[in-house]
């Protein structure tokens, strides 16, 4: 077994420690994939889904409110911004924020701050997504 | 006597359910404060390490002769903001009015400050002198999320995109032990290298990293991190510092009224026994009278 470490972190607390042999993250220019034995690196990450697990197989999900990774001498570190486990998601309430933002960017008033609005859709649409593959 | 042994009697019960109150006072800051120690200690290592990590990056930003982002570069103003960090309430010791009397000097030192404020104790202070500030952030309750640490960053964040001043500093509290509280001013943007603390969490020199999508992406997600890293750490500082503070000086405070109660017991009996012989004397004096 070719692992290696994998630890995702925010503020408040530690999400996940653990080895895994395939991480997937959603940099900001699309998803990359890291193996153990990777270069040092460090990336950052945007709004989006973290899977990992084995190579082949069924990998557990993160959703990931952007952040920041850090690999070296195998030892992957997300920092993250918000960071929940596919099991921690309050999937009502991830609809309801959903259908909020959707209204909120539906009926478009002036004094309305459409880029917080798009970012709180984004940020429902992968909570559900993590939810709902799992 | 000078006072009645009523009156000093009506005194020590006074005393005696002001002391019931501070105990019980003391007693829920301990409680309160054990769960915002564990807080400030969990903090502590993401901080350090997302600290160490911007210093690296931005080493390595420097290095590769790329101009750095504008959030990144230090600007020639000398317009300052000023992140100020109290309690809501108070029955705290000292901790309030320290952390207002640093808050002022700094005023006095840069005359061209902007001030965030957080906590209902400063914005009192300052709206009654009638000086204005960016925004307050009150009524956060004893428990700091990390959402709140978000609200605070991202309004201080937009308005230092955008122009409106030219350096970040946090005034707040840093909690050493129950006793032991510091009042800490912390530059935080423009991000000064010197200002991060020590690489002490790898060993040997640094790797070479590959940065993705570049040095100058990583270092623009980085910032916005590090500043709510740093107000969230402040505020859970605060907290635990807040809660100390309240602790001891109610400990005082039971203390003072203990003491004080023993005294007024000693000064009661006292006037209790001279009661008592006067009315002796009097009975005797008055059988006396009688028999002759």
């Amino acid at each position: 077994m070719s692992t290696f470490q994998f630890e995702v972190v925010t503020q408040e607390r530690t999400v996940v420690l653990t080895e895994v042999e395939y991480v997937s993250l959603p940099g900001e220019d699309g998803k990359f994939g890291v193996l153990k034995g990777h270069v040092p690196m460090m990336a950052a990450l945007s709004l989006g889904v973290i899977e990992f697990g084995p190579l082949q197989g069924k990998r557990r999900k993160i959703a990931l409110g952007g952040g920041f990774m850090e690999m070296h001498d195998d030892r992957l570190v997300v920092m993250a911004n918000t960071a929940e486990l596919a099991e921690e998601i309050d999937v009502l309430r991830a609809r309801q924020a959903k259908e909020r933002a959707e209204r909120r960017l539906s009926d478009r008033r002036s004094d309305l701050d459409f880029t917080r609005a798009q970012l709180a859709l984004q940020k429902a649409l992968v909570r559900l997504k993590v939810a709902e593959l799992d | 006597m000078g006072q009645s042994s009523r009156e000093i009697k009506r005194r020590i019960a006074s005393i005696t359910s002001t002391q019931q109150i501070t105990k019980a006072m003391e007693m829920v800051a301990a409680a309160k404060l054990r769960k915002a120690q564990e807080t400030v200690v969990s903090t502590r290592p993401y901080f350090d390490r997302l600290s160490n990590s911007l210093a690296i990056v931005l080493d390595a930003a420097e290095k590769s002769g790329e101009t750095l982002p504008e959030i990144a570069q230090t600007r020639s103003g000398n317009r300052h903001c000023l992140l100020v960090f109290t309690s809501d309430r108070g029955l705290a010791g000292g901790y309030n009015s320290s952390m207002i009397r640093q808050a002022e000097a700094f005023l006095r030192e840069h005359p061209d400050t902007d001030m965030v404020i957080v906590g209902r104790k400063a914005r009192d202070h300052f709206r009654r002198r009638n000086q204005t500030f960016l925004a307050e952030f009150v009524h956060l309750g004893d428990d700091p999320t990390l959402a709140q640490a978000q609200d605070i960053s991202r309004v201080i964040f937009d308005f230092y995109e955008h122009g409106l001043f030219d350096k970040v500093t946090i005034l707040y509290t840093e909690f050493i032990n129950t006793v032991t509280h510091q009042v800490v001013l912390r530059d935080v943007l423009p991000i000064v290298p010197e200002e991060l603390p020590e690489d002490n969490l790898s060993t040997g020199p640094t790797p070479l990293y590959l940065f993705e999508p570049s040095v100058n992406a990583v270092l623009e997600t980085l910032i916005p991190l590090y500043l709510q890293a740093a107000v969230y750490r402040s505020l859970v500082e605060a907290k635990a510092s807040e809660l100390g503070a309240r602790m001891n000086a109610m400990r005082n405070a039971t203390d003072n009224a203990g003491e004080l109660i023993e005294e007024l017991n000693l000064t009661y009996n006292r006037a209790r026994q001279a009661q008592i012989t006067k009315e002796i004397a009097e009975i005797v004096g008055g059988a006396d009278a009688l028999q002759s």
